[in-house]
């Protein structure tokens, strides 16, 4: 990188040369080479391994797969001092383990207000009523006769990153903004219920309720509801997990993760919002002069460098890949740029795979370490133009005390010896 | 004629006789057709008033859906004391990292905000909806509208937002009831307040000096173990 002072170390790179092999990627492996020139053969190679004698288990054993078993450290995880109790709280998808756009269902973060409720399929109802002609009960038997479809999404709490808004707080991209995923979802759009029960036309809100002990309640605007909602009783091609509202969920493309009702029961068809908990005393927004912005639905873009960081540090110099997810409520990602110096330079990242409307966005960033301290950020450009603001950018014009929607850039301090930490920097 | 020739012949015989069966029921109706994206659903079934009235239980910010009923301030305290106070605490102040429910009044604008039912909350229709949905935590939805009312009126009184305690909420009285921080919420306005961050050309090269870190997240070392992750089976 232009920015990064040379290193002594490198310099065997003329002397590879002259050996005879090829130009760059001899340079970049220069020292693991050369001490390797030295080592005893490996005997993982020379020796047969158990695996290439013995037999394995059979196809009758894992009727449902599991990750590997080293793969075990791949978890989600909670923050126990966050909240009083654990089936009121959330944990956090390890974005840093991850590759590609969607997120393994397993491992997606969970937020419930009251536990994971168990619903039986054929005990599930789903209520249509209010300001409609008709007012309607579905089984989900009658949901999976309607028409449907499957679009990728991004659900992002309107919390994550909520720790940060007064400095570094919390040590790993799984903290700090695993409070999102995105998933596939297969059901039917809230617009075929609708029409089946026949708006009135003072209808300008709806309701939405869970099936769950907090009875979760929210308003939604009717025309976003129109626009892209869906209710979901699949992801990523099977059904619901329970801890994602099994047997049905609604789906809010783009908007706080908040709305998105699990163990979706009831939808009333209003004029006017509720106001419930959820959207007054919750999830609104306080700002410095003591006012408080309410209906803040939408996720601004963002973006996060998972690889390094704090819980995956830089383990070698030479050639590295940086890796990285950008996501926006308003459309789709059409750039990141990614800096090493804390955003005195930037490089614009080779963004790779699927680019989906409201959907996550891989980055990368292959590069060269010399060994000198990073200060590793990155910033997404999204479709209309809202480019990633600065976190000092951010408490300018929303305080410190939001809570809720911080999209500020985030920094990842590289040490000489790699290990990463959050930092705040100025 | 050979046996297998005799085999052949009598599937010949069987397939034309499916053929025709099946073009005689063409002529009439096809056992499946694919329909249009507009076609009609008819799929669910009306919902009964008993069975919208069972669910239809949300209170509105303008008192849409409040029940009848009524209770005071004295009766809320006492139920208050036995099905509140273990979470929330005697006061109000909140057990552990359990909701404060009362104070902080005039703390918005403060270093630490204190967000309660008094100082925050713009509605009290949405401490009735949620106490009635959700409360208490672990036996939601076993309040009477009577007990919530009685409830709802202790809590008023102790945010102060009413002074005796013979003070009794109802469905007559709940609308007269203003909350001190109604008027504290403004729609999203991002889009205008926060125009800067659109459409604007984002620096590349020496955009800043050089960089020092001011803060650091192990300084403050709240981040759980890795080795304390939950385990997996």
């Amino acid at each position: 990188m232009s920015t990064m002072a040379p290193d002594r170390k490198l310099d065997r790179r003329g002397f590879l040369g002259a050996a005879g092999l090829a130009g760059a990627a001899t340079a970049l492996s220069g020292r693991a080479l050369a001490a390797s020139d030295k080592r005893e053969p490996d005997p993982l190679i020379l020796e047969t391994q158990d695996s290439s004698r013995y037999l394995g288990e059979g196809v009758d054993k894992r009727p449902y797969g599991k990750p590997s078993p080293y793969e075990s450290h791949v978890v989600r995880r909670d923050v126990s001092w966050l909240t009083a109790s654990a089936e009121s709280s959330v944990n956090f998808t390890p974005l840093h383990e991850l590759e590609g756009i969607i997120t393994p269902s397993g491992l997606c973060f969970e937020r419930h207000h009251a536990g994971i409720a168990d619903i039986k399929p054929a005990d599930h109802r789903l209520m249509i009523h209010g300001l409609v002609e008709k007012p309607l009960v579905f089984t989900m038997s009658d949901i999976k006769r309607m028409p449907r479809s499957s679009r990728v999404y991004f659900l992002e709490c309107a919390a994550n990153s909520g720790m940060e808004w007064r400095g570094a707080q919390l040590n790993g991209c799984q903290f700090t903004h695993g409070m999102v995923h995105n998933v596939m979802y297969t059901g039917v759009t809230l617009k075929t219920l609708l029409d089946e029960a026949g708006l009135k036309p003072s209808a300008k809100w709806l309701m939405l309720e869970g099936a769950d002990a907090s009875g979760m309640n929210r308003s939604l605007p009717l025309d976003k509801a129109l626009k892209d909602v869906m209710l979901a009783f699949a992801m990523n091609g099977e059904a619901l997990r329970p801890e994602q509202g099994y047997p049905l969920r609604a789906v809010i493309p783009g908007w706080e993760g908040n709305l998105w009702v699990k163990w979706l029961r009831r939808i009333e068809v209003g004029d006017r919002p509720w106001q419930t908990r959820e959207e007054t005393s919750k999830y609104t927004d306080l700002l410095a002069d003591g006012r408080s912005r309410r209906f803040t639905y939408v996720m601004d873009a963002k973006s996060v460098v998972t690889n390094p960081s704090p819980q995956a540090p830089l383990r070698q110099k030479g050639r590295n890949v940086l890796s990285g997810i950008a996501w926006s409520g308003r459309g789709s990602v059409t750039r990141v740029d990614v800096s090493f110096d804390g955003g005195r330079n930037w490089h614009t990242a080779r963004i790779d795979g699927p680019v989906l409307d409201k959907s996550l966005t891989r980055f990368y960033v292959d590069f060269d370490w010399n060994g000198q301290e990073l200060m590793i950020q990155s910033r997404a450009i999204d479709s209309t133009g809202y480019v990633q603001p600065a976190k000092a950018e951010l408490r300018k014009v929303r305080g410190v005390n939001s809570i809720y929607h911080n999209n500020g850039i985030q920094t990842w301090l590289v040490r000489p010896n790699g290990d990463t930490e959050n930092v705040e920097i100025g | 004629m050979s046996k297998s020739a005799s085999a052949a012949a009598s599937i010949v015989f069987a397939l034309v006789a499916v053929l025709m069966a099946a073009s005689a029921g063409s002529a009439q109706q096809p056992a499946a057709k694919p329909v249009g994206a507009n076609a009609p659903l008819g799929l669910g079934r009306v919902a009964l008033p008993d069975e919208i009235k069972a669910w239809d239980t949300d209170v509105r910010f303008d008192g849409a859906g409040l029940p009848k009923g009524k209770g005071t301030v004295k009766q809320g305290d006492q139920l208050y004391q036995e099905r509140c106070a273990a979470c929330h605490g005697e006061f109000g102040e909140g057990a552990g990292r359990w909701p404060v429910l009362a104070g902080g009044h005039g703390t918005l604008k403060a270093d630490r905000p204190d967000k309660t039912i008094g100082s925050f909350w713009p509605y009290l229709s949405t401490v009735f909806d949620y106490m009635g949905r959700a409360m208490p935590y672990g036996n939601a939805r076993s309040l009477t509208p009577d007990e919530i009312y009685a409830l709802t009126a202790y809590l008023l009184q102790m945010n102060d937002i009413v002074k005796d305690e013979n003070f009794e909420l109802s469905d007559k009285n709940f609308m007269s009831i203003r909350m001190p921080n109604a008027g504290g919420f403004l729609e999203d306005d991002r889009e205008s307040s926060e125009k800067e961050f659109w459409n604007r050309k984002p620096c590349m090269t020496n955009c800043k000096p050089p960089q020092k870190v001011i803060g650091r997240a192990i300084s403050i070392d709240v981040t759980p173990d890795s080795k304390s992750g939950p385990k997996v089976d």
